[in-house]
Formats: C-alpha cells, structure tokens, sequence
C-alpha cells in the first residue's frame, strides 16, 4: 500500500514513467516483431482451423486483456473513493478507451475468424454477446468520465460506475449463459478438439505478454498525456 | 423511516399533481409496442412468438424515458441540498425516490402490459404470467436507472448518457423477464426464471442505494 501512496504524487509518477517508458517501447517493439514472426511465419496451421488460426494470436490476448483492463478500472476507481488517490482517475482515464480498444481489436478479429469458420461475421453465442456487453460497459465509463465540464466529477462519477460494473459483470455474464442455451441450442459448431499443441501455445503465450506489455505502455503514455493536460486547464485559470 | 414514508408520499403527491407525466410513458409504452406489428407484420404466430420480448424491451425503455427528471428536479430546486443535510441516511432517501419512482411507471406498465400482449395474441396464462414478471422485474429497473440518473446529474447531454449507462446493467433484468414468460409458453419452468427475477431485484436492492447515496454526494458538492 504504501508504494501505491508513493506514486500518488503526479510528479514522482511522472520522473518514473519517464525512466521506464523509452526501454518499455523498446522491449515492447522487439516482442512484437518476435511474437508476428513465431505467429504468422513460424507456427504452423492448424489441421482444423488453416491458416486462420493465426488470428487467434491477437484475438485471445486482446479478450484477455479487455477484461483485465475493466478489472483495473475497477480498481482505479476503487482507490480513487477510498483514498482520494489523485493519480487514480487520470489513469482511469487514460486507460479505459484503451481497454475499449482491444474490446474491439478482440470483437473485430473475432468476426474476422467467425466468417470463414462458422459462416457468419456474428452470431449471438454468450462469449461474443458478452463481450459486446462489456464494450457497451466500456463506452459508458468513458462517456461518464468526459460528459462533465468539471472533470473530477465526471471521474468520480466514473469510478461509482465502474465498482458497480465490475460486480454486475458475472451477472451478466450468467445470465448471458443461460440465455444463450435457452433460445438457441448450440448452433455453431464448437471446436472441443485435443489441447492446444505447443507449436500454438507459445506464440499465444508471447503475444499475450507482448500485448500485455503494449497495454501497460498505452496506459502509461496516456496517462502522461492526462496529466499534462490537467496541468494545461488548471494553469489557464485567470488570476 | 418516517423521512422514508414523507419522501414517498411527496414524491407521490407530486406525480399526481402533474399526471401528464405518468400518461406520457404509458402512451410511449403503448406507442412504442403498437409500431412491431406495423414494422414486422400481422401475423399472429409471429407476434405471439416475439411478444414477451417486445413488451419487456418496450417496458424498459419507457422507465428509461421517465428517469431523467428523477433527481433533476430536486437538484436544481435545492431539495437535494436539504436531504444531503437531513439527520437520516441518504441511502434511504435514495431508496424513498426509487420506490415513489417504481409506483408511478413500474406499476402502471405491469397493469397496461396485458392489455397489450392481448393485441399480441398471448394466452391467457401468459398475460398474467408477463404482469407478474414487470411486477417482480421493474423495481430492478428503478434501481439500476436511478443510480444512471443520480451519475449522470447535471452531465451534459444527460438523456442520452442515462440509456447508455443504464441498458447494459438492465439485460440480466431484461433476458430473465422475457424468458419467464417464453418459459410459460414452450413448457419451461417459470418459477425459476420468476425466483431469479427476484434475485436479481433484491441484490439491486441491497447494492444500488449505497452507490445512488455516492453520486448524489458528489453531485452536491
């Protein structure tokens, strides 16, 4: 707890953020041209799938990470509340049009795969329905968080309704289950299949820790970008 | 709980001083349902077909359509000031407004729906089984809505922001109404989707006043 305090000061988090972020980007753009390379060239297709496997590679990790980051910007908004933490609703909301973002990435790539697997671009199964759930979740916070003039108000109000999110979440998602097998019983074909073979699963891996990566720079550039612009608006105040 | 019962009785008293208020969502209700049929054909199976998901869909939006003013008016006016400063909890007067709230739309939609479902041609024990899902199932949507309402105080653009925020959290709400009363008509098992229903409003009873209470504190600061 104590290291969270430490960089609740913008400024300290700021001499931080600037020491990390060049080799960040740095290992960042390496692990992405190794992680495209092991998933585009060197894996092999799948006997099932064909080459369209390849856009698993991105579209896991993006899922994986469209709900990680909800989790953090329950977090965020958590310790914004409780602790007033200053630092917490400028990278709340730095970092929720970039969860929004691979909400996307994960929901695009998705019906990409959709059509030449299952023959439709979307069809309402729970996984997709929920994740489309969760974008709308998304778009909510970030319209939340700018639709005030006084933007502590629109970051607060955010943080309420990211708590609240983030418990209805498995709600929805439940219910989406249940839904799911009630008005359509298992109309796609599901890819049961063996275990994921090793030739696959490291490229997932890497990529998911390369994404994870790109993710976390975002976060922090965006959050740079916050707090200098909150700099900008507090200094045009007239004297 | 006095405070309870005079919120209440206000917010009551208000509503029936104004009752164009009310007869506009109950018209928008109608309004809104009557355009399916138009849009997707008369035939009757269809419609039978589609009907709890139609109402359900149309209840929704029109308790959407009335929240809005929930807390606007109070904001505005001064009266939001006075029951931040008032000795009992604001939870509780969050909770006193959705309730007035939920007698003045929810109940008036779940009495009208069946009235409707019979344009629809819905079977008899449908049409009390839909009035008995909007019974259990818009105090949930009073709740989540309120807490849209109280978020989105004094934004800009709030109308818009409200449906936004609130429809999402409305779909448990929402996919076990519609399914209660589909559940009626393919054989399913309507008591349970009736007790999840409840579930669902009782934890949108124990969970929204607290986080109403919050936006209305950081709207009145």
């Amino acid at each position: 707890m104590a290291d969270l305090h430490f960089l609740a000061n913008p400024a300290r988090f700021r001499r931080l953020s600037q020491r990390v972020l060049p080799s960040l980007a740095f290992a960042t753009a390496l692990m992405l041209a190794v992680g495209l390379y092991l998933a585009l060239i060197q894996s092999p297709p799948d006997y099932q799938q064909g080459e369209t496997v390849r856009i698993m590679f991105v579209h896991v990790p993006s899922a994986w990470l469209a709900m990680a980051g909800y989790a953090l910007l329950a977090g965020l908004g958590a310790s914004l509340l409780i602790w007033r933490h200053p630092l917490a609703a400028l990278m709340a909301r730095a970092a929720a049009p970039v969860g929004a973002g691979f909400c996307a990435v994960c929901l695009l790539t998705g019906a990409l795969w959709g059509r030449p697997m299952w023959g439709a671009y979307w069809v309402w199964d729970a996984r997709l329905t929920s994740m489309l759930l969760l974008f709308f979740l998304y778009l909510g916070h970030i319209a939340l968080s700018r639709a005030y003039d006084e933007p502590e108000r629109g970051d607060r109000a955010a943080a309420i309704l990211a708590l609240v999110g983030v418990i209805n979440l498995p709600i929805i998602k439940f219910s989406v289950d249940w839904w799911n097998t009630l008005h359509q019983p298992a109309s796609v074909a599901r890819l049961g299949g063996p275990a994921i073979h090793p030739t696959i699963l490291v490229p997932l891996l890497w990529m998911a820790v390369t994404l994870l990566l790109l993710f976390v720079l975002l976060v922090l550039l965006r959050t740079d970008t916050e707090i200098d612009r909150r700099r900008l608006e507090n200094a045009e105040v007239p004297a | 709980m006095s405070g309870f019962a005079a919120l209440v009785a206000r917010d009551l008293r208000l509503a029936w001083r104004r009752p164009g208020d009310v007869a506009v969502v109950l018209a928008f209700f109608v309004v809104a349902t009557t355009l399916f049929p138009l849009g997707i054909g008369p035939e009757t199976n269809v419609l039978a077909r589609i009907a709890a998901g139609v109402l359900w869909c149309a209840a929704l939006f029109a308790a959407l359509l009335s929240l809005d003013r929930l807390f606007a008016a109070d904001f505005e006016d001064g009266t939001l000031d006075l029951l931040l400063l008032a000795p009992w909890p604001l939870e509780l007067a969050a909770l006193a407004k959705c309730a007035a709230h939920w007698i003045v739309t929810g109940l008036p939609l779940a009495a009208l729906a069946p009235l409707l479902g019979l344009a629809f041609g819905l079977e008899p024990d449908a049409l009390l089984g839909l009035s008995a899902t909007l019974l259990v199932g818009t105090p949930t949507l009073s709740l989540i809505g309120g807490l849209a309402a109280a978020l989105t105080l004094g934004a800009r653009k709030s109308g818009a922001l409200l449906a936004l925020l609130a429809l999402p959290l409305c779909v448990p709400t929402l996919i076990f109404g519609a399914g209660a009363v589909e559940a009626l008509a393919t054989g399913g098992d309507f008591g349970a989707h009736l007790a999840l229903l409840a579930a669902l409003a009782l934890v949108a009873l124990a969970t929204t006043p607290w986080a109403i209470a919050a936006a209305l504190r950081q709207a009145g600061e």
